[in-house]
């Protein structure tokens, strides 16, 4: 590559480099700035310090919310990961219609989230919805599904996984196709069964691919808002209130510009937290293999 | 992996447990898709019946035309193709480029300041957007769903792209450098012809991804810039509408990405393998 080819190529990146900067990382600065300030919107701005952090420390309401979004996030990031696992190795046995079924397997992700959403929500429905009659065929007496309080969140979670257990499928189906051969015929030869080979051989091999898969699901569960804004918004109560519910609130009905800034600066220093948690755990399986 | 030698009843109880594990798998995905449709096609009685009727006793378009009567659906359609449209081509027109010069300067720092975007939750930057477009009386036009869309397809279209580009070989450009092709050329006219197909799955998943969008219409637009997954949702809360239309709402929103998703599968199954990406 010559010389003056460096400066013109970080020209071609220039406009989408600012795009983000403008829409996105510029209201990152605006955000840590308001979250110092008494305002909403309609009223004057006071500047009154940490006030709204030492607030939300004492806000139990928050707080809850916080537990909850850790709760639907371990759920939402555990399940897929072990079931998407166990799909990847089905997609990538050789069968007739494979591309046919994974490309069905795969539409809960690509489908529009609100219009899934209503679906479900009709689905879950106490009196009329399909679930309780399947629940009646077996012999389960009916659930309150999303109108239990105890149930919200697991609901929730079901829907979550059903939509993104095909997101883990893709990504350990990209790392299965690329794992080498030789280990699997050392393997046979040395006599291992299937088992010992998937135990010893394949999950081991496979698990920077589900790493990288976690730490994408655990992103997109903290963010989750479409699926739970349309079935419960946040109820029944606050069950189901995660801290994007309790965000969105909070800014756009209550337009606590000042206060709702503070949420997200918490609720981000959260998500970074997390995900060095998991980078960390994944320097951590590649240093043993 | 390899192929394991096996006798004939070994090699058919295999294919059994493969066939019920694609079962367990695809069943669930498609079911509620299914139940989709039912319900969409269902006139009023079999919606309400109980026990449920799966296949609708006398199939009927009402739902479909109660969605067209009852609502201004052809006014959100077409906001959706324009805010859906417009920040796609826009990320395709900046993200290629950028794309581009990413793989061919291995910058990784530059990809991760894009790729932030996509991690930070939707709401974060909403507030600071949302009191910068009241202020600037912008709140009653598509411009601010367009621009805040950007956020969605901008990192698709670079993550994408950059990683297609990167799987390039080099010894064409070089050829063209020592033909004496500038750097705008080269670009231009070897390395994006070749690069077509990325191009295509970062648009067709910018596109859906855009499309599915809910929060940000929610917020910024008004009764009249609503997109169709912010139409839908306000069609379920304001009107008390029956089962019947809803589903046939939900249905017209997504059919174009089902429809999408089922033609182009192997496409995007490679697209979302190679990054992993998800808008929103």
């Amino acid at each position: 590559m010559i010389e003056g080819d460096r400066r013109r190529l970080l020209c071609f990146a220039l406009p989408a480099v600012l795009v983000v900067l403008a829409v996105a990382v510029f209201p990152w600065g605006f955000t840590l700035w308001m979250s110092l300030f008494d305002w909403k919107i309609g009223s004057a701005a006071h500047f009154i310090g940490l006030d709204n952090y030492i607030g939300l420390a004492s806000d139990t309401r928050f707080l809850w919310s916080i537990v909850r979004t850790l709760v639907f996030t371990a759920l939402a990031v555990g399940a897929p990961l072990v079931l998407g696992t166990f799909a990847a190795l089905v997609f990538h046995e050789r069968f007739p219609l494979r591309g046919l079924l994974r490309g069905a397997f795969t539409l809960p992700m690509m489908a529009t989230p609100v219009a899934i959403a209503l679906i479900w929500t009709m689905m879950f429905h106490p009196q009329q919805g399909v679930l309780n009659y399947l629940l009646s065929l077996v012999g389960i007496p009916p659930s309150a599904w999303v109108y239990s309080p105890a149930l919200a969140i697991p609901c929730l979670v079901l829907v979550d996984v059903w939509q993104w257990t095909p997101l883990v499928m893709l990504v350990v189906l990209g790392g299965l196709a690329s794992l080498p051969t030789d280990p699997f015929e050392a393997a046979y030869l040395e006599g291992a069964s299937r088992w010992q080979t998937f135990r010893h051989v394949t999950l081991p091999m496979l698990m920077p691919f589900v790493l990288v898969a976690a730490v994408i699901r655990m992103i997109d569960a903290l963010k989750t808002f479409d699926t739970i804004y349309v079935i419960t918004q946040g109820g029944p109560g606050t069950a189901s209130e995660t801290i994007n519910l309790y965000l969105y609130l909070q800014a756009f009905s209550f337009y606590q510009v000042g206060k709702s800034s503070a949420v997200v600066v918490v609720f981000f220093a959260l998500v970074i937290a997390l995900s060095l948690l998991l980078f960390w755990l994944r320097k951590r399986v590649n240093y043993h293999d | 992996m390899i192929d394991r030698p096996s006798t004939p009843a070994r090699h058919w109880v295999d294919r059994g447990v493969l066939a019920v594990g694609v079962l367990i798998f695809v069943a669930p995905a498609v079911s509620v898709f299914l139940w989709m449709l039912s319900l969409a096609f269902k006139n009023e009685v079999d919606n309400l019946a109980y026990p449920p009727v799966f296949i609708p006793t006398a199939p009927t378009l009402a739902n479909f035309t109660a969605v067209f009567r009852e609502n201004n659906f052809l006014l959100y359609f077409w906001n959706s193709i324009v805010v859906t449209g417009v920040s796609t081509l826009v990320a395709l027109l900046i993200g290629v480029p950028a794309g581009y010069a990413i793989a061919r300067l291995k910058a990784k720092k530059l990809l991760l300041v894009i790729l932030v975007a996509r991690m930070t939750p939707a709401i974060s930057f909403l507030i600071p957007l949302f009191t910068l477009f009241q202020a600037l009386g912008l709140t009653g036009s598509l411009l601010p769903v367009v621009i805040t869309h950007l956020v969605i397809t901008v990192p698709i279209v670079v993550y994408v792209v950059s990683g297609y580009f990167e799987t390039l070989p080099p010894e064409l450009e070089e050829a063209a450098l020592v033909d004496g092709c500038s750097l705008w050329q080269r670009f231009r006219f070897v390395a994006l012809p070749l690069a077509r197909p990325g191009v295509t799955v970062a648009a067709i998943l910018a596109f859906i991804f855009s499309w599915n969008n809910f929060i940000f219409g929610a917020v910024l637009a008004g009764r009249t810039t609503r997109t169709l997954p912010v139409a839908v949702y306000n069609v379920l809360t304001f009107e008390q509408v029956a089962w019947g239309p809803l589903a046939a709402a939900a249905l017209l929103v997504t059919l174009p990405v089902l429809v999408l998703t089922m033609l182009v599968q192997k496409e995007i199954v490679g697209g979302l393998t190679a990054g992993g990406v998800k808008g929103g």
